[in-house]
């Protein structure tokens, strides 16, 4: 699914990384505990948080991820605009709640990496 | 051993816990330059991103140190904090003395140091009560 996309379905605004939103990712994860992402997350590129803060994007960064989405409501400030864009990332930033905003993206086929897309 | 091939050096600033996390990144992006293998270079990110996050929220920071070999790249953490009282048990994963300010922020699962083990090749914690705390990681080429 393109980023471009996650951003649509979700009604999200783009916050940084605007010329990377053609690029391709193929699953998601959604955690508030960074410790939990770092110990527990494989290969997917996209991370939907509630937890607002500039180590999110160093978590991300390490890990090689692609797209930040806070959800919530939760804006990111100057920090962590800048920061994301130093690590090449997108930040987007959506109303919905993590449940939601998760479901919406598995229904229309981002799945996480315990699934097999079918 | 062999003189590596390039060392870096950083100071970690235990006061800011928000800007934690500069020397990872610093050493990730030199790393991506080498020319080695991505899934190397983010076990590394990982395994040092974590110990850096412990430096500064459980010793006040401190300093660490990359050495890259021709055959392994070499982490090491040091700081003069508090010290862990029993490393075995700081080693299980779940295991955390992290004050509830630091879970808010994300952090506090008692996964670090496991962390840091898996991602790694090889780990050593070598630590004294109330003169610091020195972890060695290497992860092969
Ligand atoms: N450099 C250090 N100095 C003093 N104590 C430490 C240090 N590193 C780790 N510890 C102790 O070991 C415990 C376990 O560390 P570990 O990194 O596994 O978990 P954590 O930092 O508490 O949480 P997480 O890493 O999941 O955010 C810590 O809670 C702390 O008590
Ligand atoms: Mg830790």
């Amino acid at each position: 699914m393109k980023i471009s996309k996650i951003a649509e379905l979700l009604s999200a605004e783009v916050y940084t990384g605007r010329e990377l939103l053609e690029t391709s990712v193929y699953s998601a994860c959604g955690a508030d505990m960074m410790s939990d992402v770092l110990a527990f997350v494989k290969d997917q590129s996209v991370l939907l948080t509630g937890l607002v803060n500039p180590q999110v994007v160093r978590t991300a960064e390490m890990m090689d991820m692609r797209c930040i989405v806070f959800v919530r409501g939760k804006k990111p400030d100057q920090t962590i605009i800048d920061l994301a864009k130093q690590a090449n990332m997108v930040i987007l930033a959506t109303g919905l709640r993590m449940y939601c905003a998760c479901g919406l993206l598995y229904s229309n086929g981002l799945v996480g990496t315990e699934v097999k897309k079918q | 051993m062999k003189e590596p091939k390039l060392s870096l050096h950083y100071d970690i600033d235990g006061t800011d816990f928000l800007a934690a996390g500069s020397a990872s990144s610093d050493t990730k992006r030199i790393l991506k330059q080498s020319g080695i293998d991505a899934r190397v270079i983010r076990n590394v990110a990982i395994a040092m991103y974590e110990g850096e996050i412990n430096t500064v929220i459980h010793a006040g920071g401190g300093t660490a140190d990359v050495n890259i070999y021709d055959d392994c790249i070499e982490i090491i953490l040091t700081d003069h904090g508090p010290g862990i009282e029993n490393v075995e048990q700081a080693m299980q994963e779940g295991f955390s003395t992290a004050p509830e300010n630091v879970r808010a922020l994300g952090f506090g699962a008692g996964m670090g140091l496991p962390n840091m083990k898996k991602y790694t090749d090889e780990m050593t914690v070598e630590s004294e009560i109330g003169t610091g705390t020195v972890v060695t990681m290497k992860v092969n080429l």
